[in-house]
């Protein structure tokens, strides 16, 4: 089962089509895996009552011939995602014994295609953090780290870039609020892809920033995450800001995608960026250059102004979306005689620090006094990097940065700074801010020898540019080989 | 702009978290960094300019105005706390 080591989707589908593997083999192979590096702490539950079953339905399937898109396909779904009489935790303390009642309109439309669930992944206290280190479960290791230390997976979706990166999953789900999904892959040398905003549904994902919040694949390879796209996708009018749209066939067309106008922003290149990312940015350029894309120096003057905004803006949501937990209709409760002490008891040990402090802040930004200096001014501020981007758009069909602005750091280096730790969004949170797709791809190594990944921003809803020029960077790059 | 321990207190009641008198102290430094560091917003000329929202140009859509409850009463109450006679049990709010 030693081939099994370097496997993806698509390879995967093959086998299973030519019935040279079967899914029972792919989903033991995965849940004996993910038993054995345990150590990492990427999952927070494993689904060993079913999957196994499961894959003994797809078998009869496939035999039959009655094989759909994903059938067979284990999938690690991040624990954000709610699963119907299973486990979701969004690992908080507050919802860690939480059975939903329903299923997520994407994690549906991946079983309905024939993927099987290996197991929820862990994550930053509600998807808030991006060192995976928040986690009312524990902190992630990044499977790559060095010298016998233990490094940061990146975050919130730190538990599916680990266990993707670690094989310990073939592929798995995330959600991108301000990088969410592109960061941890860029510190796990793995793809991951924050579709458009409204490209799929939100409904049954726990909300974090409802205009921010995107689920997405992260997977080994762009087609895969193109694979994956074409199945989570689509319109849901359980939704209010679904996009109903015709159904785009991603992985079948966006490699016929060529000549890109590639745009590289100028406010992007900070004396602080380290050599070796300036060198690798250089490299990822002469990469278009070669593919014969043209390359186009543009300006995102307020890009210098995002991290702000963004954290009033995700803040404010963040802090009205959670005031759902108050211990009265689920979650953990903390009793009591009167029901303000309820409230206030349940709320304070229910929640880590990093989420009491952003509910805090969110609240400060939308009480009365304060309300037009920071929550009506970040809006506005929003609207002048949306106009930012709608020019930059007029010239290029895509933007080329780098994800974050560096490899990842020791565990424990930063959790006690917050300012420090948010700064490492600083390249994802304009595409956040503005809705737009972004893929983060894996282009090199840092000198520590740990991942670096490079992201691709697309105009609203043409993911089909930013998987095209993603995959331009994965071929040219073939970071397989350096690893 | 400083958050101090007063204000820390207001936000935290707001917030319906209870924090303890040792952690106000910390709670006003961080916030108080975030917050001036947030201040740097100023410095943008926003006069004219329409706030953002949501980053989607789709319009809301509007369903028919029809009463429907999902009949789903069990699932809804399945996760509670505590429940009696399809209500969620609270402690006494009116005297």
């Amino acid at each position: 089962m030693n081939d099994l080591k370097d496997i993806n989707i698509e390879k995967s589908l093959e086998l299973l089509k030519t019935k040279k593997i079967s899914s029972k083999e792919l989903v033991e192979f995965y849940l004996t895996e993910a038993e054995s590096k345990k150590n990492l702490n990427a999952y927070i539950s494993l689904n060993l009552d079913n999957a196994i079953n499961l894959a003994k339905e797809s078998d009869k399937r496939i035999s039959s011939n009655k094989m759909r898109a994903l059938e067979g396909i284990p999938i690690a779904v991040k624990d954000l995602f709610c699963t119907q009489n299973f486990l979701t935790t969004a690992a908080s303390g507050m919802l860690q014994n939480f059975i939903p009642t329903y299923e997520s309109t994407v994690t549906q439309k991946l079983w309905d295609a024939g993927a099987i669930l290996i197991g929820k992944t862990n994550l930053d206290e509600f998807a808030m953090g991006s060192s995976n280190e928040t986690s009312f479960f524990g902190s992630v290791i990044n499977p790559l780290s060095i010298n016998n230390k233990k490094y940061v997976p990146g975050g919130s979706s730190g538990g599916s870039a680990a266990a993707v990166a670690a094989n310990i999953a073939l592929a798995a789900t995330g959600t991108d609020t301000g990088g969410s999904i592109r960061q941890p892959a860029s510190y796990c040398g793995i793809v991951g892809l924050k579709p458009t905003y409204g490209r799929c549904s939100r409904w049954g994902i726990i909300a974090f920033a409802s205009s921010l919040d995107q689920a997405g694949p992260m997977t080994k390879t762009v087609k895969d995450a193109a694979i994956l796209l074409d199945i989570m996708a689509g319109y849901d009018n359980k939704d209010s800001t679904s996009a109903n749209l015709d159904d785009i066939n991603f992985s079948k067309s966006f490699d016929k995608i060529k000549k890109l106008k590639v745009g590289i922003p100028k406010q992007y290149k900070s004396d602080k960026l380290s050599p070796e990312i300036v060198k690798l940015w250089e490299d990822g350029i002469d990469y278009f250059k070669k593919k014969n894309c043209t390359v186009i120096d543009i300006d995102l003057p307020h890009t210098d102004y995002a991290l702000a905004t963004y954290y009033i803006i995700s803040s404010a949501e963040a802090s009205s979306n959670l005031a759902r937990y108050d211990g009265v209709r689920y979650g953990k409760r903390q009793s009591s005689n009167d029901i303000t002490t309820l409230y206030e008891q349940t709320r304070s040990q229910g929640f880590g620090n990093e989420v009491k402090r952003r509910i805090m802040i969110g609240t400060y930004v939308l009480s009365a006094g304060y309300y037009d200096a920071y929550y009506l001014k970040a809006q506005k501020v929003r609207s002048k990097i949306i106009d930012d981007f709608n020019q930059a758009f007029e010239k290029v069909d895509v933007i080329f940065t780098p994800t974050a602005p560096s490899d990842a750091f020791e565990q424990g280096t930063k959790i006690d700074d917050p300012i420090q730790m948010y700064l490492n969004d600083v390249f994802t949170v304009p595409a956040s801010l503005a809705g737009l797709p972004a893929i983060s791809v894996p282009i090199g190594l840092s000198q520590n020898g740990l991942p670096l990944g490079f992201q691709i921003i697309g105009k609203r809803f043409d993911e089909n540019s930013v998987l095209a020029a993603g995959k331009i960077i994965e071929d040219c790059a073939n970071f397989g080989e350096k690893k | 702009m400083e958050i101090d321990k007063t204000l820390v207190k207001k936000i935290a009641s707001l917030s319906k978290i209870n924090v303890k008198e040792e952690e106000v102290k910390k709670f006003s430094n961080e916030l108080s960094k975030i917050i001036t560091w947030i201040d740097k917003l100023n410095e943008v000329k926003t006069d004219n300019v329409t706030p953002v929202t949501n980053p989607s140009d789709i319009k809301i859509p509007i369903r028919d105005d029809k009463v429907n409850d999902g009949k789903i009463k069990e699932k809804i109450l399945k996760n509670a706390p505590e429940t009696k006679g399809g209500y969620f049990i609270v402690p006494k709010v009116v005297e």
